[in-house]
């Protein structure tokens, strides 16, 4: 199947001369197509953002039939994703497989020493990114950013900051505000970002930097309050989620005084490898995906950050974001021995 | 009663020719699911979850799509008792303590009631969860809420000393049986810290003990090795294959309504906290022998010892539902997958869910009825063909096992490892039986383990190292002396027993 050009096949016997030259149409029309089924890993928990991504990436290719061979979602979050990125890495050269990322790319190797790194992998498509949100309660009494870590400070350290996993994205920005203010959190982990907005409900923890869909059923009945968002411009969605606000209403943490920057990749890999005719496929199939009004009212549900990105202008941003990460990881002690 | 209103408007839109073709099918499909083990609830519907997706965007259509997934759900919740008591194979993790007294019944030519007795026990333990659901949504939904790391710990605290604390034979091999479980759950990611332990370097160690896995093992293979040594065959073959043996059953039944009324209060409450159908299964197991006149005897093949874990998990498994709803916070993995659903599909849960979409909400709530009856239907008039599955020889269903078995362990992660790990376990498991060291301590351990683990040191980082924190307020102050109680009460009572000088 793979690269016969003219000079491949001129010299060889009529056999398989007629064997090349009966493929050779198909050769020039068509480029390369999955001729199994396509196995989309999730190095993550199934209900999580992750998870739900892949699984409407999986939905809108099903439902408009945008590949003949099916295409299954398979769950490895063993070790904090790390099941799902050695699996990849393991299968150099697998054209049947894509993997979609969150920030455990750079924060679990980083954290445990599991030996894997993005350049095991095969970077294709930025889909979205994911925005952040300083959250607290609806009934304490914090309007702005200023004023709620004043508090923090004045507690003394008793104030709790509830996110998911530990030395991930969530503490790696709560540590981020600790250094840039001189507040101190005790941090609170928990296993999804849903069961963190809950608990900052429950008032069990004081505040939370949820992304936006983990939060938005309790933001729009009343019982949370945002703060700021952590991206250096406001969200673009302007349809009002409560009675008084849109996410466009929430102001860019930078603009408050809060010098906190943080989004996370929502991207899709390879494994190592694969030929530039493996990944111009799924890159012309995720782009049919982005196109669909399923996609675009999906990103616009989870506020998310449209920035996409492929090719080496993608590269070269997982380079960089990997950099910060090992920068951001070391101040806050989060790196493994 | 705007409840009742809003419900028959429900079972308007629940009631429809598709609909109710999609709740058989789904309800088919769940039970296969449930009897394989290793699929599961949580991936059967995951799996079918981007097929709803065009189906959702009909009119009506997300009731049609919640209605087909949340049945194989209903499915599962029926079909992980059938092996549990024909096989000792747990095919879903809140099975496992229906092994205990399902599989000595099916030993003793009782597969037919045991059956009977864990569908009919599964219907009524979703039937009370529904109708609480149904009238008291709003005053529960908020009770979840209550629930941080110290309520957490104090209720899987609970669930052990429940389990545990009167458990008959030897303390030691109980204790020792439960520290095996937590140190394998221990395996792979702290979750508190996110640093690696007890992998030894080893990748294949990094995800940890699966549940599923070591159950297929310990209980499956496990039990396989014990017949072939027994003399290659199953007892119980002439197990009775009419139908009059759920009459039968039925007429017993009625004798066990407090460990089915008890259970499915647990049940409910540990659906909504949410602390999961497994948890609720084990607790009110142990509650029952406790509490039962035939306590002692449990574990020989009691029907009432399949009654309360199957009214507890049915109950858990559909309470589980309505912080799903109301709060967006799943309290099972199945739910957690329709909750990614229900994103999906363009519904945000939460608690404004009943007021905007009261048509989704009470659809749902009537499919849970009548999903929960068509189950009973298909399970009950497979009972007679369920049990004339013992009397395949030997010799042909045990190889059909373990090769079941192998695709179940398989399954979990995709990982060949896994089928390894399965029959080392399969053979730990056979060890303990002939050294006569239980194994439910170390399945439970396995399974919580985690869970207590985690909301403890969360608990205790919360508090700044204070332990009063688990007696903190009335809630978690009154589960934490509930266990307290329950671990201590074999001294406690014999305490008492020397005070009034009876020996």
């Amino acid at each position: 199947m793979r690269n016969f050009t003219d000079r491949d096949w001129r010299g060889t016997t009529a056999l398989t001369l007629f064997a090349a030259a009966a493929a050779m149409p198909t050769q020039a029309l068509a480029a390369w197509e999955p001729t199994k089924t396509v196995e989309f890993i999730v190095p993550a928990g199934t209900g999580g953002g992750a998870d739900q991504m892949a699984r409407i990436i999986q939905g809108i290719i099903a439902k408009n039939k945008l590949m003949k061979e099916p295409m299954v979602v398979v769950n490895k979050a063993g070790g904090a994703g790390a099941e799902g990125f050695l699996d990849v890495k393991e299968s150099k050269g697998d054209p049947h497989k894509i993997i979609i990322t969150l920030s455990n790319l750079f924060t679990t190797p980083l954290a445990t020493n599991t030996p894997f790194n993005w350049r095991d992998l095969t970077p294709v498509q930025m889909m979205a990114l994911d925005n952040f949100v300083l959250w607290v309660n609806a009934e304490t009494p914090y309007k702005t950013p200023t004023e709620y870590l004043a508090a923090v400070k004045a507690g003394g350290g008793k104030f709790k900051m509830g996110g998911t996993g530990s030395k991930q994205e969530d503490q790696i920005i709560t540590v981020a505000i600790e250094k840039q203010t001189g507040a101190k959190f005790i941090y609170i982990s928990y296993r999804g970002g849903g069961e963190v907005a809950v608990q900052l409900v429950g008032k069990h923890v004081d505040s939370t930097v949820n992304n936006p869909i983990e939060a938005v059923a309790q933001w729009r009945a009343g019982s949370l309050r945002p703060l700021c968002v952590f991206d250096a411009k406001r969200m673009p969605y302007k349809t009002k989620i409560t009675k008084t606000m849109s996410w466009y209403d929430i102001p860019p943490c930078k603009d408050t005084g809060l010098d906190v920057e943080y989004l996370m990749l929502r991207g899709i890999f390879m494994p190592g490898g694969v030929t530039e005719e493996h990944k111009q496929y799924y890159v012309d199939l995720l782009k049919k995906v982005r196109e669909t009004p399923d996609w675009k009212s999906f990103l616009e549900q989870g506020a998310f950050n449209q920035t996409t990105l492929t090719g080496k202008e993608y590269e070269a941003w997982v380079a960089r974001e990997e950099a910060r990460h090992i920068l951001l990881m070391r101040e806050a002690g989060f790196l493994a021995k | 009663m705007e409840e009742i209103n809003a419900l028959l408007q429900g079972f308007g839109v629940a009631l429809s020719p598709l609909n109710l073709l999609l709740m058989f099918v789904g309800v088919v499909l769940g039970i296969i699911i449930g009897v394989l083990p290793g699929l599961g609830g949580a991936n059967g519907v995951a799996i079918l979850l981007p097929l709803t997706f065009s189906m959702a965007q009909q009119p009506g259509g997300t009731t049609s799509a919640i209605i087909l997934l949340s049945c194989i759900y209903w499915g599962a919740l029926f079909g992980g008792a059938i092996t549990s008591i024909l096989f000792n194979i747990p095919g879903e993790p809140w099975s496992v303590a229906t092994t205990f007294d399902g599989h000595p019944l099916a030993q003793l030519g009782r597969a037919g009631s045991a059956l009977t007795a864990a569908f009919t026990s599964s219907f009524i333990g979703a039937l009370i969860a529904v109708i609480m659901i149904t009238f008291l949504s709003p005053v529960v939904a908020g009770f979840a809420l209550r629930f941080g790391p110290p309520e957490f710990f104090s209720v899987y605290l609970l669930t052990f000393c429940a389990f545990v604390g009167m458990s008959g034979g030897n303390a030691a091999k109980t204790i020792a049986s439960m520290m095996i479980g937590f140190a394998l759950a221990a395996v792979g990611l702290d979750s508190v810290t996110g640093t690696l332990r007890l992998t030894f370097g080893f990748t294949s160690l990094l995800k940890g003990f699966d549940f599923l896995i070591a159950v297929i093992g310990l209980f499956g293979i496990g039990e396989i090795l014990e017949t072939l040594e027994e003399g290659l065959a199953f007892k119980g073959a002439s197990a009775r294959i009419n139908f009059k043996v759920v009459l039968e059953t039925w007429k017993e039944l009625p004798r066990y309504w407090a460990t089915s009324l008890r259970s499915a209060a647990v049940g409910c409450f540990m659906g909504i906290v949410p602390g999961g159908a497994t948890p609720a299964s084990f607790m009110s197991y142990g509650l029952a022998r406790r509490l039962s006149k035939d306590g002692n005897d449990f574990g020989s093949g009691k029907v009432e010892g399949v009654v309360a874990p199957e009214t507890a998990a049915h109950a858990a498994g559909t309470s589980a539902l309505l912080p799903m709803i109301t709060l967006g916070v799943p309290g099972s993995p199945t739910a957690a997958v329709l909750l990614g659903g229900l994103l999906i599909w363009g519904l945000q849960p939460g608690p404004l869910l009943f007021v905007e979409k009261p048509d989704f909400v009470w659809g749902l709530i009537a499919s849970m009825y009548l999903g929960n009856i068509a189950g009973l239907i298909v399970v009950l008039t497979c009972v007679p063909l369920f049990a004339a599955i013992l009397r395949i020889p030997f010799s042909i269903i045990a190889p059909v096992i373990i090769v079941i078995c192998a695709i179940g362990a398989y399954t979990v992660h995709n990982s060949m490892f896994d089928v390894y790990l399965m029959v080392a376990f399969g053979v730990l498991g056979y060890a303990f039986k002939k050294l006569g060291y239980p194994l439910a301590p170390l399945v439970l351990a396995l399974v919580l383990g985690d869970r207590a683990e985690e909301n403890f040191r969360n608990a205790i980082k919360g508090s700044q190292g204070d332990l009063l924190v688990f007696f903190s307020n009335g809630l978690v102050g009154g589960l934490t002396s509930l266990a307290l109680l329950l671990l201590f009460w074999p001294f406690i009572r014999a305490g008492w027993r020397m005070v009034l000088g009876k020996s």
